[in-house]
């Protein structure tokens, strides 16, 4: 049997959670104050997921760029290749909160959204 | 001079958060004062996510939180002055600011909520030593650059301080195409929230230096190489572990300091230990109807509790608009045992109307300890806690009628279990 | 084809350049840095020595008596920021004490006032003066002012009457000819008929550059400072050790003119003189040795340390003189403390004494020696800023919100003769980036306007020198 101790990221609460696996199967989860979770130390031993938060360009708003967010956790693994596709894209303003910017980064099947609203200028 | 009700200083996650709350209670007449171009403050840079657990009970970027409060505000007709400079405040409750509309105004208000957030401490505030070249930022400038300006101020990155705009930074020039060598910390223990330990290092194998800092920099024109070195127990560098990084790019996550010279040159008493105003449950602080939350009055490490504290102080301010009364004797609250202090820092029993929480931090990461509230002989409270890290704000809560029986001062400790 | 080239814009040049600029001649300044001022005028204790420490006879005690009495024209004339703040100089014991003796006989020579404090009458004054003290020699005319003002405007002065100034061009080689000399820099080369070397740490390898052997070294003297913030004001006075023939003038605590307090310098020799890296070493000299004099140094409130790095002269006095055997080709040489109090005095000299016997020195009516001052927004009354903001709201967009600088100062010193052409110049001009937050806040909107009013992009604004860039790429296309 093999145990992992995992820091969950879920929320700044930051739980301690030991999980115990053996074959790659998780057995338990312990240590976590929240189902959320027993979830993330599920799917952090076979494959980790992580919100990915960047900006992207735009053009005729107040800033240069503009905040965006993945709607969801998206696998750890495919970052790269999400901000590889997030570099490409620019955007006119106005912009509002949760527009969406890029549908199904990197074939995740997770949409990329503005994280804020702007307006043009 | 124009009056008002209230004014909020600062038009950030407090400042916002107060405004609404003052609404919220009936004082109809107020002003947010704001030195930027828009409402939101330090959120609008923090693009990450991760707030909003406990107000919204949703994960939010920075400026996707700031917007909610932003509509709440325009919801309830809130009056926001933007690049609005508050540049004196009085005790009399006068207001002077300037403003490319308006100019050089002094207004006055029955009450005023410093809301005015904090500042990151600078290269002169630690002991590195060697040149001075361009490639040396506070990690929240860099961040700025980074995320409002959309420029990136360096490709290798070494970072001093495990504080959490250090780690978040880390994460977020690593997916812009930096190279990081490194996060060192002075302590034995991290700074920053575990999740960013994980998240921001550990998912893109950044080695995390416990015991080490930077004690050198090289570079006439740019930064060149910055020296690293390990630290005894009194965090004085031991000679012989000198190890060097080429490096273009130095970021410092050293601590946030209240941002108090409008409370310090209105006389207002402040509290060293947080370097902010001393404020009472109501978060009124020594000088009557001025008002202090958020990170100008102690730096919190969720913006979701800078808005619940904004909110507490928007409630004490409408108290005292509604009641004006005297409030009766204050009953001090301090750090004891291994607490490094805690807010509110008095409390008044025969004005007792609602529980009251207090924050605080303890000095010292603790596995198992025993949190202690009493108040002479008396034990109020006890309570087990774990793995209590200095990084992490602590709460605890009195209710009104443990408050109203309070006759000595009340001590916050924490006791490590042996 | 000049009259004068002066290599070096650092106070003594651009003083002299200014008093030059009176006459109907050609001048040009050489600086090898991106600005004027970089070197030992940047980094310095901000102090106009009245004079009574130079020992009698030489240059050092002619000079800086001779110029500290110009300062309050020059002062005047150049509307600078000035502030009479006074010296303690704090013996410790009976030794100590006799050497003020001898300073104060000095000082009645050389008819500088002063008084004598008791050690407790001096605490009444000054209480976190250390209980060790027992005796005060009190200058109480000594003044501080801020030495990048004072050169910035002598140069903008100098420059308004038809000087150059050529910046990043440090000098490369020297030629005699006929006429004079030609100077070699990295970019243009300049014909001269005079030259005055006031290259400050580098002022023996100019010299050499022409003399061979100049018949002096100049060694750099490194003193590192701490700042404190303005709120933590532990000192009135300026308090200085009693000085040693070692270490010079020792650490003291400097009130500054805009409320901050300097504590230090220490004083070693290093090798590379443009070396102004701070040290471990030298802080930790610094941090002891203010102890001496006082107590309760508030140096947990220190916002920036510095280094500055003094030309100290293999002969121990400055060499103000013609190169014998190079007609018009005059060393301003080993000019260390006190450089700042001395230069309007060796401005004087140098005039007088030298290149009146090179040039005809003909006054040009149609110059102007004074200088208007820069608005200051918050120095002015409530009713003259209104005016101001009505008429440029740029003055009412404050950047700097530590030292309260608004966004139109900025674009002033941008855009004045001698204008900031970097983040760092902006601050010595200006003061953004000074207080407590160290450009935290306002570094980001300085490298904005810099941008725009010098039509580059932000990727181009530098922090100091031309290759200190701040940003390093646009992060979005």
């Amino acid at each position: 049997m093999e145990t992992r101790e995992l820091i969950c990221v879920t929320c700044p609460m930051g739980c301690r959670i030991t999980v115990e696996m053996e074959e790659g199967k998780v057995l338990s989860v312990s240590g976590n104050s929240c189902p959320r979770g027993e979830a993330y130390a599920r799917q952090e031993c076979i494959q980790p997921m992580r919100i990915l938060t960047s900006t992207v360009r735009i053009e005729n708003g107040i800033h240069r760029v503009l905040p965006v967010i993945t709607e969801k956790e998206i696998p750890l693994e495919k970052m790269e290749a999400a901000m590889a596709e997030v570099r490409e894209v620019t955007v006119n303003a106005p912009v509002e909160v949760n527009d969406v910017i890029l549908e199904d980064i990197a074939g995740t099947g997770v949409n990329l959204i503005a994280s804020r609203s702007m307006q043009k200028i | 001079m124009k009056h008002y009700q209230a004014i909020v200083i600062g038009g950030g996650s407090a400042g916002l958060s107060a405004a609404v709350t003052l609404k919220k209670n009936g004082i109809e007449d107020i002003v947010v004062l704001e030195k930027d171009c828009e409402p939101g403050g330090i959120l609008e840079q923090c693009i990450h996510n991760g707030f909003g657990l406990q107000t919204f009970k949703e994960q939010l970027s920075g400026p996707a939180y700031a917007e909610r409060y932003v509509k709440m505000a325009q919801e309830l007709n809130v009056e926001i002055k933007l690049n609005t400079m508050v540049t004196e405040l009085h005790k009399d409750r006068t207001v002077r600011y300037v403003s490319s509309a308006e100019g050089d105004v002094t207004i006055s208000a029955d009450a005023v909520i410093l809301a005015v957030g904090c500042y990151e401490r600078a290269r002169g505030a630690i002991n590195i030593t060697g040149t001075r070249p361009a490639g040396i930022y506070t990690a929240g400038q860099a961040q700025r650059y980074l995320n409002i300006e959309g420029y990136m101020v360096g490709k290798k990155v070494f970072i001093l301080g495990s504080g959490d705009i250090g780690l978040i930074m880390a994460r977020r020039m690593t997916l812009e195409g930096a190279k990081v060598y490194g996060v060192a910390e002075i302590m034995p223990y991290s700074n920053g929230l575990p999740r960013n330990i994980r998240q921001c290092l550990e998912d893109f194998d950044i080695p995390l230096y416990l015991s080490h800092t930077v004690t050198k920099t090289f570079g006439k024109d740019r930064l060149e190489k910055i020296e690293l070195m390990q630290v005894d127990e009194k965090m004085n560098p031991i000679p012989g572990t000198e190890q060097y990084f080429d490096v273009d790019t130095l970021l410092l996550s050293v601590g946030l300091i209240p941002e108090n010279h409008l409370a310090e040159d209105a006389g207002i008493i402040m509290d060293p230990a947080i370097r902010g105003p001393k404020v009472d449950d109501t978060y009124m602080t020594s000088a009557e109807g001025i008002f202090a939350c958020g990170n100008g009055l102690h730096v919190h490490d969720l913006v979701d509790f800078v808005s619940l504290q904004a909110a507490r102080a928007a409630e004490g301010a409408a108290k005292y608009l509604k009641e004006h009364k005297d409030r009766g004797r204050a009953v001090a609250v301090k750090p004891g045992e291994n607490v490094g202090y805690t807010v509110p820092t008095c409390v008044h029993p025969q004005d007792a109307c609602a529980n009251v929480e207090f924050f605080f931090r303890v000095r010292k990461p603790m596995d198992e300890a025993v949190l202690e509230i009493r108040s002479g002989d008396q034990v109020l409270r006890t309570m087990k806690k774990r793995k209590l890290m200095p990084s992490e704000m602590e709460r605890a809560v009195l209710t009104a009628k443990e408050i109203a029986s309070l006759k000595e001062e009340v001590i916050i400790a924490v006791k490590e279990a042996a | 084809m000049y009259d004068v080239v002066i290599i070096g814009a650092g106070i003594t040049g651009t003083v002299l350049a200014r008093d030059l600029s009176a006459y109907h001649l050609k001048i040009a300044v050489v600086e090898k840095e991106n600005d004027i001022a970089d070197g030992a005028t940047m980094a310095n204790s901000a102090i106009v020595h009245t004079g009574y420490d130079p020992k009698p006879g030489t240059m050092k005690a002619k000079m800086n008596v001779l110029g500290a009495r110009l300062y309050p024209k020059l002062c005047e004339d150049l509307s600078l920021h000035v502030k009479t703040v006074g010296a303690f100089i704090a013996a410790c014991g009976e030794e100590e004490e006799k050497h003020l003796d001898i300073l104060a006989q000095r000082a009645d020579e050389r008819e500088i006032p002063y008084r004598f404090l008791s050690g407790d009458e001096a605490r009444k004054e000054e209480e976190n003066l250390s209980d060790g003290v027992t005796k005060v020699l009190d200058f109480y005319t000594t003044t501080v002012i801020y030495p990048w003002e004072a050169a910035n405007a002598c140069m903008e002065v100098a420059m308004k009457n038809g000087a150059d100034l050529y910046l990043n061009s440090e000098v490369t080689g020297i030629e005699k000819n006929e006429y004079g000399y030609i100077i070699h820099t990295v970019k243009d080369d300049l014909i001269t008929r005079t030259v005055v070397n006031a290259a400050g740490v580098c002022a023996d390898r100019i010299a050499a550059m022409i003399m061979g052997d100049p018949g002096f070294e100049i060694q750099a003297r490194r003193g590192e400072y701490y700042v404190l913030d303005q709120d933590a004001q532990p000192v009135k006075h300026i308090i200085f050790p009693v000085p040693s023939p070692v270490k010079g003038k020792g650490v003291l605590a400097v009130p500054t003119v805009y409320g901050n307090t300097l504590i230090g310098p220490n004083s070693d020799f290093i090798d590379d003189p443009l070396d102004n890296g701070t040290s471990f070493d030298g802080l930790a000299y610094v941090r002891q040795n203010i102890s001496k004099t006082l107590k309760n140094i508030p140096l947990n409130r220190s916002i920036r340390t510095f280094a500055g790095v003094r030309p100290t002269c293999s002969k121990h006095d400055f060499i103000i003189e013609e190169a014998e055997g190079f007609p018009g080709f005059i060393n301003a040489a080993g000019i260390e403390s006190p450089g700042l109090a001395s230069a309007p005095g060796i401005s004087r000299y140098i005039i007088d004494e030298l290149l009146s016997k090179r040039l005809i020195l003909k006054e040009d009516p149609e110059a102007v020696l004074t200088r208007e001052a820069p608005v200051v927004l918050s120095e002015l009354s409530t009713e003259e800023r209104n005016e101001m903001i009505r008429k440029n709201p740029a003055y009412g967009k404050i950047v700097c919100r530590c030292e309260q600088i608004s966004e139109g100062e900025i674009i002033d010193c941008i855009h004045r003769v001698c204008g900031a052409r970097s983040v760092k110049g902006v601050k010595k001009r200006v003061r953004p980036g000074m207080g407590r937050c160290q450009g935290g806040f306002c570094e980001p909107l300085v490298v904005n306007i810099l941008a725009r009013e010098l039509g580059i992009s932000p990727l181009e604004v530098v922090l100091d020198s031309e290759a200190s860039r701040i940003l390093e790429s646009e992060n979005r296309k």
